[in-house]
């Protein structure tokens, strides 16, 4: 098998274009009186529920920002050729009251975002948990669906869909496939 | 850094970095113990067989908690229970554990090495859960934990361990945890139960717990076996406790924020008095809420490794 370079999907304009899709979808749902959380998975998502929730007080909505991680959770379980660190998790401690938008950078198998939810109903029973993703690149084995999505390109199945974020990872911010 | 290890056999074995990764993750499950639903489903359907050849109530049902909690399937096997007792060799009867496709395996056992010996030979993950004088390295991991949640660092922090190292593997595991993370460790008691090699191991030796005592900044007290005293280690409990106990006079004498520690059971009286077990120093309380938590890490980090062997 030939190794593609990584060929670019978006650059850092589109990537934050697409924020602002995700923004605008999230305002257009919840109406500023309900109490908002934003609960990122590990590791790119918490950056995107931090830069979520700022576009969301430009909108005049407020909302706080955290992590849920999901290691404990997931499914697959020594498959990954070791174990890589728990991350904190950081939820409001009266959860019941909060509507939580779970923020991913990409959705594939839906998996994770499975995970995700078993992890913040472990804290508690919020109002209501929200799914928003930057990228779905398609290939769901579960019927997890996201409520907002930031762009969906079309992308092969073997594909590695890799977001790049300006202050955590080297090179360009945008979104690559390889 | 990755976890990559399917056993945990000892601290000596491990690096800093390691033991680092090992209590990081412990803080993560200490806070699953205060969360609403204390339970996460990481070892579910994989089956945790708790071996004790050698009796023990507290650590077992640490480790027994520990995988409940991670959602395992929970078996305890005790010696007397155990075909040990009609003449089967170690390595037959967990043979025949693993063809009940146990995956993790938590062995306490009198001989040191027993863990070692059944982690080489079988591809379940295997936990030493105390091998003879040799390790207790969950105890150790634990104590670890408790200074750097108190103290805030482990790194030149003055640790004492008092009484019978010679004979512990508490000890043991201990001497390598602290002093691979830079802390400064005094061996305390009488030169037949602490002896000049144990210097090899990097540490200091000091046989008057008066001497020191004001300049540590943690007292690890260990329990102190009758056996011994009737093998001619020392004369007698009355003797010990007068020269190594740690009595509220010289509680008095401790640093303010130092912590007192004892991996229990204790004996009042010997090692230390009741006034000081349940004392403003002592977090000896402590010490048992975090075993859970480290066990729970280990259990996690072993299993999900045990797991990509098999796969």
């Amino acid at each position: 098998m030939s190794v593609m370079p990584p060929q670019r999907l978006a650059d850092a304009g589109e990537l934050a274009s697409a924020m602002n899709v995700l923004a605008d979808g999230l305002a257009s749902e919840l109406d500023g009186r309900t109490l908002v959380f934003l609960a990122g998975i590990p590791t790119r998502g918490v950056m995107l529920a931090q830069r979520l929730s700022g576009l969301l007080a430009a909108k005049g909505i407020p909302s706080e920002a955290g992590a849920v991680d999901i290691s404990m959770y997931r499914d697959d379980l020594g498959m990954r050729g070791g174990v890589a660190p728990l991350q904190a998790t950081q939820l409001p401690m009266d959860l019941d009251k909060w509507t939580v938008v779970l923020v991913d950078d990409v959705q594939h198998t839906g998996r994770t975002a499975r995970a995700a939810i078993e992890a913040v109903l472990a804290f508690g029973r919020p109002r209501r948990i929200l799914l928003a993703v930057l990228v779905d690149r398609g290939g769901r084995e579960l019927p997890v669906r996201p409520d907002f999505t930031g762009m969906a390109p079309e992308v092969s199945l073997g594909a590695r869909v890799r977001v790049h974020l300006a202050g955590q990872d080297e090179g360009e911010e945008g979104v690559f496939i390889s | 850094m990755k976890w990559t290890r399917k056993d945990l056999l000892s601290l000596a074995d491990l690096s800093a970095g390691e033991i680092n990764f090992i209590l990081e993750t412990t803080a993560e499950f200490k806070g699953v113990g205060q969360r609403r639903m204390k339970k996460v489903p990481s070892l579910r359907g994989k089956t945790l067989v708790n071996f004790f050849v050698e009796a023990s109530t507290r650590t077992r049902t640490s480790f027994e908690l520990a995988g409940v909690r991670l959602s395992a399937d929970v078996v305890n096997i005790a010696a007397t229970t155990s075909s040990l007792s009609k003449g089967e060799t170690l390595v037959d009867t967990a043979k025949n554990l693993e063809a009940l496709a146990a995956d993790l395996i938590v062995l306490r056992h009198s001989a040191a090495g027993a863990s070692q010996f059944l982690a080489e030979r079988l591809r379940a993950g295997v936990i030493n859960a105390g091998d003879g004088a040799h390790e207790h390295p969950t105890q150790g991991l634990l104590d670890v934990f408790t200074i750097k949640e108190r103290l805030g660092r482990v790194e030149g922090v003055k640790v004492g361990i008092v009484g019978d190292i010679r004979f512990s593997r508490v000890a043991r595991s201990n001497i390598h945890a602290l002093t691979k993370l830079g802390a400064e460790v005094t061996l305390i008691g009488p030169p037949t139960l602490v002896p000049r090699e144990f210097a090899r191991l990097g540490v200091g030796i000091s046989h008057s717990l008066d001497d020191v005592l004001g300049d540590l900044d943690v007292v690890n007290l260990l329990r102190i076996q009758h056996e011994r005293q009737k093998a001619g280690y020392f004369p007698g409990t009355g003797e010990y406790a007068s020269l190594f106990g740690l009595n509220a006079a010289r509680a008095e004498r401790l640093k303010p924020e130092a912590l007192v520690m004892h991996p229990g059971p204790i004996h009042r009286g010997v090692e230390l008095d009741g006034a000081v077990a349940d004392g403003p120093h002592s977090v000896i309380l402590d010490q048992v809420t975090n075993g859970l938590a480290v066990r729970m890490a280990v259990l996690y980090l072993c299993g999900s490794v045990s797991g990509e062997k098999e796969a």
